[in-house]
């Protein structure tokens, strides 16, 4: 055990003594490779300087207020829907065939509709995250719904539940760890799909701050972006995470 | 089964009543041609990529530069992710020598490696190499370190026990029995390549189904940009049934 903790921390310090020899060489310029320290100072200054407009702060908010709204938006719809469709057959087989052909299209090539509709402030960036994270959402609802099991389904129709009461009391609460481990995929793609759109069509938000540290030839600026990325990737990861485990222990 | 039958043939109804509502929003104009475009300016776009040309290439050129460049980038990946995950699935020590290094790149997107590329590499192929490259990686890895990690104990213990070399228990062992593993992670990674490689062409790039997006955007070309996206989404599936073909080949005893 103890070896391998110490073969652990010999693989860390490999990897960041690697990056620092190379750095220090000369063999690359410091502008395209930075040294680790050189990238945790430059991070450190962006969030107090504004870069491209604004703070990494502030870049950072204005992603998750996107990243928000387009989730938010695919949960409230893919969901609902997803249990309307294991309830109702003709609406599964009205929707079926559409949102198939649809979820063929990655959520990245939205990227020229979003900008010609909705442009690059906040409606373009949302149209991405939410077609990136509304599979997931309505898929799970829907298996949530198709798998719930028979007899609760016959006992609620004998004691004569219409339809919403069924869709929104046996349904719904039997969905929901389904429903939940759907909003974890959903949200991984929304964050990964919010990326791709701040690269392309965006003024502002931590997609865009890369973009312009690119064109100034930065690499530790868009380091610092990669690293703010991936902590606020896993954050969200965590907090559904929690959110998970507690639903999983309220059912018990 | 009646029903079935009836669900067939709802679904036939959707989609020509959606086919013939988007004929109507176009032609009365409800929808502007400058937002969406009508059948008519689509059949022409496509034509026009594929006979003429738009965006400096033709259609078939087109896919053809994107189809290599997510080839290349997945092969690679596959090269190195696949045995580097047996690797690390077999031996603890390997393990805990790559995991912490690779558990702090692994939740980065792939997307996010799409800036650092093009500093280091351009607006070339290369760039779009390395960023596929890394897109694939990530769950080759996973799914073959999970694929040994799924193999039961007694197995190993059994091929052990009679005799089986270090080559022989790969060939025979590790690598059949993560197979299934593996192949998940391979279908994942290809998905990932494409939106990636997507990605990396709407940035910049000579050819290439997203330089059709991108130039389309540009021209503010609608019927230009819904061909763009129909053939994005039929290269995909394309490959993915192409990857179910090989998938079925090497693993004959799953179906």
């Amino acid at each position: 055990m103890a070896q391998l903790r110490l073969l652990s921390a010999i693989g860390l310090a490999a990897f960041f003594g690697v990056w620092t020899l190379i750095a220090l060489s000369g063999l690359v310029q410091p502008q395209f490779l930075p040294t680790p320290l050189a990238v945790a100072r430059e991070f450190y200054r962006l969030l107090e300087t504004p870069f491209a407009g604004y703070t990494l702060e502030q870049h950072l908010l204005s992603s998750l207020g996107r990243y928000g709204l387009g989730f938010a938006l695919a949960v409230a719809i893919g969901v609902p829907l997803g249990l309307l469709m294991g309830w109702f057959r003709t609406l599964d087989a009205i929707v079926t065939p559409l949102f198939d052909a649809l979820r063929f299209v990655a959520p990245i090539a939205w990227v020229p509709f979003a900008a010609l509709w909705f442009g690059t402030g906040i409606g373009g960036p949302v149209l991405i995250i939410f077609t990136g994270a509304l599979p997931p959402c309505l898929i799970n609802a829907y298996r949530g719904a198709k798998f719930v099991e028979p007899r609760y389904i016959e006992a609620a129709r004998m004691m004569g539940a219409s339809h919403l009461r069924m869709v929104t009391e046996v349904l719904l609460p039997a969905s929901v760890p389904s429903i939940v481990a759907g909003l974890r995929v959903s949200a991984g793609l929304g964050w990964q799909s919010l990326i791709g759109a701040e690269l392309i069509v965006a003024s502002s938000g931590i997609g865009y701050l890369m973009v312009k540290g690119q064109s100034n030839i930065s690499t530790s600026i868009v380091m610092s972006g990669m690293i703010a990325i991936g902590i606020v990737g896993v954050a969200i990861d965590v907090c559904l995470r929690a959110l998970q485990a507690r639903i999983e222990r309220h059912r018990q | 089964m009646p029903t079935a039958r009836i669900e067939r043939f709802i679904a036939a109804g959707t989609v020509a009543a959606v086919l013939a509502a988007w004929w109507l929003l176009t032609a009365t104009q409800v929808i502007p041609p400058t937002r969406f475009a009508s059948p008519d300016e689509v059949w022409a776009a496509l034509r026009q990529v594929a006979l003429a040309g738009y965006a400096d290439a033709r259609l078939h050129q087109h896919i053809l530069q994107s189809a290599k460049l997510v080839l290349m980038g997945f092969a690679v990946a596959v090269a190195t992710g696949v045995p580097l995950g047996l690797a690390m699935g077999w031996s603890r020590r390997i393990e805990a020598l790559l995991n912490p290094a690779f558990l702090l790149i692994r939740p980065i997107p792939p997307l996010a490696w799409i800036p650092l590329a093009i500093v280091w590499l351009g607006l070339g192929d290369a760039a779009k190499v390395l960023v596929i490259w890394f897109a694939a990686f990530v769950p080759s890895v996973i799914n073959s370190y999970a694929g040994v990690r799924s193999l039961e104990r007694h197995v190993i213990e059994a091929a052990r026990m009679l005799g089986a070399g270090r080559w022989m228990m790969l060939h025979e062992v590790l690598i059949p029995g993560a197979m299934p593993f593996i192949f998940t992670g391979l279908r994942l990674s290809l998905q990932a390549c494409w939106t990636t490689l997507v990605a990396g062409e709407l940035i910049g790039a000579a050819a290439g189904l997203g330089r059709v997006l991108a130039q389309g955007a540009l021209d503010l070309f609608p019927a230009m940009i819904l061909v763009g996206m129909v053939f994005v989404a039929l290269a995909g599936a394309a490959m993915t049934w192409a990857l179910g073909l090989v998938e079925a080949r090497v693993m004959p005893w799953r179906s």
